[in-house]
């Protein structure tokens, strides 16, 4: 498959400060992809770029194998949201949404009705006459994106769209960009540093930091294999745990603190190398008693956070800290201070060599 | 303890009203007794009768006057509002450095003493002025009058009005949110209709404020169109100073300045109703 939006080695620097180092990626059409990473990690500055509000200082952006990087934003076609929704507020939300047609040249009673139509798409039927002041932060966010697909572009781009929304409406509209992003199948890149709102969304992830690409791939992958450290920790929580391979044909290694131990995955590792190991706290089992079969680990347990359909347990392992993810009935039987077993299988152990 | 408390908040309420009492008294001497008088004054003076209204309404000569004044602050509104636009456009958008320059002459020129700057034009003006020898040198042998038309009177009032044009509508460039114009860009829009369609509506309270500022100054402005202007088409502030220091008509010019007065109220209201006269300072 050839891909349809293609970014070729940007580079951006202000003056002795790379902002960008060396990006590379490509998105297939119809795909639905997330830039995560903190804030300053480079993220917003390739979206600025594909937009044409940032000039690249090298590589190359195309777009359908056509390169864009010498057209001005106006000439690109390609759908934006900003994150504080950029409407204007001298326009009502359907001239708002006619206004790319109609600097397209699309007659009024045709555009009107095609601002109609996709403002009942983003369920916004007979809110047209209202001006943004008129509406709640979530509707002005639905007239936005409105108003970003209804010229069709050749992408939608939404910078941190959901950062001023409440929870609950936050969660609403992630449903609502996603349905609708399928429904148009138009090519999006989504930018936010929320993980948990990567997760849901995307097709595929991927984590900035630094200016560079630390690893781009589909969000449990991600999740369970994380190429490096830093997306280990930045996506979900994470028990990361440093250790040397002793033994890469039977996959063993050993950490001072928890003794020998079995890993699953990770290949090409060979004997002595230094390597973090990583398990989520979901896989790790909390007891009592040692659990046979399994590696077991005494813990004691410092702080107990509680959400009530779920625990996360707290507690260190010599001076190891380690983080347990418990269901809610389970954690009944621990207390803070009390000393418990920790165990997981082989499987669990995932092996980062970066 | 309840009730103590209670009544040093009330003691604290009267403070701010024993603050503004200074000005209080000082507007009510200075400025309420004055127009009050004023007011009487255009009905009772010499007798009581309405006879300064009807000749102020009726009265070709004052009609006239009344139509200069208003064709006079219209055209010197939109005069400030062609040189202003551009002008608080380059200060809202160019370097810093550009922009500090142009802020500092337009402010410099709004820190001069109006009675000095139509002074100046009076000198740069005048019949041995530096623009009349410099038409001389160029050859032509009959300049024209410059000094004591409407021509001089129009251009000094456009140039001591148009910093508050420039500051009106640079305060609300100055606020325009960049993303709405990079919005308006990548939805397509560009140069020509990307300023009629996003950047002129979200600069025109600017220009209204900018407007009736200008234009409401204008209608009541006094020293330049009288020292400046033609003695022949006067300016109603003129012609009201006219009644009542040559010819003691007190009646008269009280009625003229009511009339003024419940005009420049008219519009003040309108825009009021329309803008909001709080936003007319920025």
């Amino acid at each position: 498959m050839t891909s349809y939006l293609q970014l070729s080695n940007i580079t951006k620097s202000y003056g002795h400060f790379t902002a960008l180092d060396n990006v590379s990626l490509s998105v297939d059409k119809g795909e639905f992809v997330t830039f995560l990473g903190p804030s300053g990690s480079g993220k917003t500055t390739t979206l600025m770029i594909i937009a044409g509000f940032e000039k690249a200082s090298g590589g190359a952006v195309e777009i359908g194998g056509q390169s864009i990087s010498q057209l001005a934003p106006h000439q690109r076609n390609i759908g934006i949201v900003f994150q504080n929704y950029a409407l204007f507020p001298h326009k009502t939300a359907v001239e708002n949404v006619y206004f790319p047609l109609q600097m397209r040249g699309v007659n009024r009673s045709q555009g009107l009705r095609r601002a109609e139509d996709m403002l009942s798409l983003v369920g916004l039927k007979g809110f047209g006459h209202r001006h943004p002041k008129e509406l709640s932060g979530g509707q002005q966010q639905r007239v936005a994106l409105a108003r970003a697909l209804v010229f069709e572009p050749s992408l939608l781009l939404l910078d941190e769209p959901l950062g001023a929304l409440d929870k609950n409406l936050r969660e609403q509209m992630q449903i609502e960009i996603k349905r609708i992003q399928r429904s148009l199948g138009v090519t999006t890149i989504f930018v936010t540093h929320d993980q948990s709102e990567a997760m849901s969304m995307s097709d595929r992830i991927v984590v900035f930091e630094k200016g560079r690409i630390e690893q781009a791939a589909a969000p449990l992958d991600i999740y369970h294999r994380p190429r490096t450290a830093f997306v280990a920790t930045f996506i979900g929580e994470s028990n990361l745990i440093p250790a040397t391979i002793t033994n890469a044909m039977t996959k063993t290694a050993d950490n001072p603190t928890l003794g020998p131990f079995d890993y699953a995955g990770g290949e090409a590792l060979s004997d002595g190398q230094n390597v973090t190991l990583l398990i989520r706290p979901e896989h790790i089992k909390l007891s009592r008693n040692p659990i046979e079969g399994r590696k077991n680990v005494r813990m004691k347990v410092e702080t107990i956070v509680n959400y009530g359909d779920n625990a996360l347990v707290i507690g260190r392992a010599g001076e190891l800290s380690m983080r347990v993810r418990v269901l809610g009935a389970d954690v009944v039987i621990i207390k803070e201070g009390e000393e418990c077993c920790i165990s997981w299988t082989p499987e669990a152990v995932f092996v980062i060599t970066k | 303890m309840g009730m103590s408390l209670s009544r040093l908040t009330e003691k604290t309420n009267i403070w701010p009203w024993l603050l503004l009492a200074p000005l209080g008294i000082y507007m009510l001497v200075f400025f309420v007794v004055p127009l009050a008088d004023v007011a009487i004054m255009s009905f009772t003076e010499p007798r009581v009768s309405f006879a300064d209204y009807q000749k102020v309404l009726t009265g070709t000569l004052y009609q006239r006057v009344f139509v200069n004044t208003f064709a006079t602050a219209a055209f010197v509104t939109l005069s400030c509002l062609a040189v202003g636009y551009p002008l608080a456009y380059l200060m809202a958008h160019s370097k810093p450095r550009t922009a500090m320059l142009i802020l500092l002459l337009v402010t410099m020129s709004f820190w001069t003493s109006f009675l000095v700057r139509t002074y100046s034009w009076m000198v740069l003006l005048g019949n041995n002025g530096p623009l009349i020898a410099f038409l001389q040198m160029i050859g032509i042998e009959q300049p024209p009058q410059l000094l004591f038309t409407r021509f001089s009177s129009t251009l000094a009032m456009v140039h001591i009005l148009a910093p508050y044009m420039i500051m009106n509508i640079y305060s609300v460039m100055k606020k325009i949110d960049p993303a709405l114009i990079r919005s308006a860009e990548s939805l397509g829009a560009k140069g020509w209709s990307l300023f009629r369609h996003v950047y002129l509506p979200l600069t025109a309270p600017g220009i209204a404020n900018g407007s009736v500022l200008v234009f409401v100054i204008c209608l009541g402005f006094y020293v330049t169109p009288v020292l400046l202007g033609s003695p022949r088409e006067q300016m109603i502030a003129g012609l009201i100073g006219h009644q009542i220091e040559e010819f003691l008509a007190f009646g008269l010019g009280s009625a003229m300045a009511m009339v003024l007065l419940v005009v420049t109220l008219i519009i003040l209201t309108i825009y009021h109703r329309r803008f909001g006269l709080d936003k007319l300072w920025g």
